[in-house]
């Protein structure tokens, strides 16, 4: 082995699915507070106001986004080197992956990232005041966030574009799951089903749960 | 049987190949794949033309030379079965079928459908080996061993290198094939002396040679003609993570 630095195949995927099982913690945490607006703009205003404002939180937003830079890094490292040692493909190739959404782990995870990006500039960029006029205030002069999500769910554009993302990201959901156990090692037949399970059934629970939002909304339901 | 085969053409490593169609007419449905493009060469040689190049040795599954991917399935669409064990009576009368060889940066072509598999070999010279202390032959029987580990390692030995695992493999990754040599010797107790030093050394060759990254699509499993279980890939994961940390 030569001296030089050099992170192994295996290294770069636990780091990946380490900074993966961040985000999909993450993401129960950012979908129990989106699901306050189903109750009450004052429960879903008072959420979004500790996320904004509890210094744990704001720590932690950083390394948040530290995890995705590096889980996307490094998922287009791999995914560079993964199609360099295949030059010549194959004329047929049958579907051979035993779950079909491993086949476009890199394509949901760029589609992810649009939406990030967008998602960002819609809510996070407004918040620190570096786009758009601000988030509109309550009677009580408090950041009336629910009005700013309830104003976007207006567009059925909007909703629709949402939907279709969080579909995509339930895809790269369901495969990334039970992968990321299989990566560190994990593994073992007779809990194997079990976590597979665990992750389907995750991925249905958080895509619903993102999706009847805008939806409900939308339709106004609540 | 009447069949068309389309088939990988390549004079050199360095030509550009091509396809080409043959018919072969009349085959039995009991005649082996292998022994099918028996027939055609018998066919070209007549000719005259240059017969088709494909691996083989022992022909009854378990050197793991042929190397063959069949109409997108490596070893051809049967289960667990390699080229040399698959019949002509799992394909349908009239049917065409595509034969390429192995796809990976690895894994060379040299002719035809013969591909250079010495990357695999590399590997198991750089760690797959064990210390035997010299001196009297120890007693096989002296050496405790869990019944459960014996029959898991002996599950990965099964392994007979035939890269089909690297050739299924979207990403032309190589763990299945790794792992399987990593659990054989890490599950037993003449294999604990080197263990850490193996995995990391297995790994970083594998990586060295080319072969891609694991994203964990079990496509390899799918279709490894000796079964070898994903559980493989995760041992060697734990071992990997182990051997780092400790
Ligand atoms: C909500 C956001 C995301 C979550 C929760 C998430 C989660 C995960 C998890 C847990 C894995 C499995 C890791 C492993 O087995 O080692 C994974 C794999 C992957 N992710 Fe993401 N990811 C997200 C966003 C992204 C983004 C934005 C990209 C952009 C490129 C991306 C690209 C990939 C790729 C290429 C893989 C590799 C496939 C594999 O190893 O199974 N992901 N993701
Ligand atoms: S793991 Fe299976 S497919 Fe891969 S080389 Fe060994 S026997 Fe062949
Ligand atoms: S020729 Fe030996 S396994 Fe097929």
């Amino acid at each position: 082995m030569s001296n030089k630095p050099y992170y192994s195949s295996v290294t770069k995927k636990i780091i990946m699915s380490l900074m993966g099982l961040f985000l999909v913690t993450f993401l129960v945490v950012h979908l129990t507070l989106n699901s306050f607006l189903l109750f009450s703009n004052n429960l879903f205003n008072a959420g979004a106001h500790f996320m904004g404002t509890n210094a744990f939180i704001q720590v932690f937003q950083w390394v948040l986004f530290a995890g995705f830079a590096i889980h996307i890094f490094y998922g287009i490292v791999l995914q560079i080197q993964n199609w360099m040692s295949r030059p010549k493909g194959y004329k047929k190739r049958a579907s051979m992956e035993q779950s079909a959404f491993s086949r476009y782990m890199i394509y949901t995870g760029l589609l992810i990232f649009i939406f990030l990006i967008i998602h960002l500039g819609n809510f996070f960029f407004v918040k620190m005041g570096w786009a758009g006029n601000g988030i509109p205030l309550t009677s009580n002069g408090e950041e009336n966030m629910a009005q700013l999500v309830r104003s976007l769910f207006q567009h059925g554009g909007y909703v629709t574009f949402y939907v279709i993302m969080f579909l995509l990201m339930g895809f790269h959901l369901d495969h990334a799951f039970q992968s990321a156990f299989q990566t560190l090692g994990l593994n073992h037949k007779t809990y194997w089903g079990f976590i597979k399970g665990l992750s389907r059934v995750y991925a249905i629970v958080v895509t619903l749960g993102f999706v009847i939002i805008p939806l409900f909304v939308y339709f106004k339901i609540v | 049987m009447d069949l068309k085969l389309k088939i990988w053409r390549q004079a050199s490593p360095t030509d550009k190949g091509q396809f080409v169609d043959y018919d072969v007419l009349d085959i039995s449905p009991d005649t082996s794949f292998l022994e099918m493009i028996d027939i055609l060469n018998d066919k070209l040689v007549e000719k005259g033309d240059d017969p088709v190049a494909f691996d083989h040795d022992c022909r009854e599954g378990i050197c793991g030379m042929c190397s063959m991917f069949i109409n997108g399935h490596p070893h051809g669409p049967e289960a667990a079965t390699t080229t040399c064990q698959l019949h002509m009576r799992k394909f349908k009368d009239g049917e065409t079928i595509v034969i390429e060889p192995w796809r990976a940066k690895p894994f060379p072509v040299i002719k035809d459908l013969i591909v250079d598999r010495s990357a695999f070999d590399l590997i198991i010279q750089e760690a797959g080996y064990i210390s035997v202390s010299t001196g009297g032959t120890p007693d096989a029987n002296a050496v405790p061993i869990k019944r459960e580990n014996a029959e898991l390692a002996m599950d990965a030995a099964a392994c007979i290198g035939c890269g089909a695992c690297v050739a299924a493999c979207k990403n032309a990754s190589a763990m299945l094939f790794v792992s399987a040599k990593v659990s054989q010797f890490a599950l037993l107790p003449q294999g604990k002396v080197e263990a850490k030093k193996r995995v990391k050394e297995m790994v970083a060759k594998m990586d060295e040679l080319g072969f891609g990254n694991c994203t964990n699509t079990y496509a390899c499993e799918a279709e490894c003609p000796k079964e070898i279980s994903i559980t493989n890939i995760a041992r060697m994961n734990r071992q990997f993570i182990g051997a780092k940390l400790g």
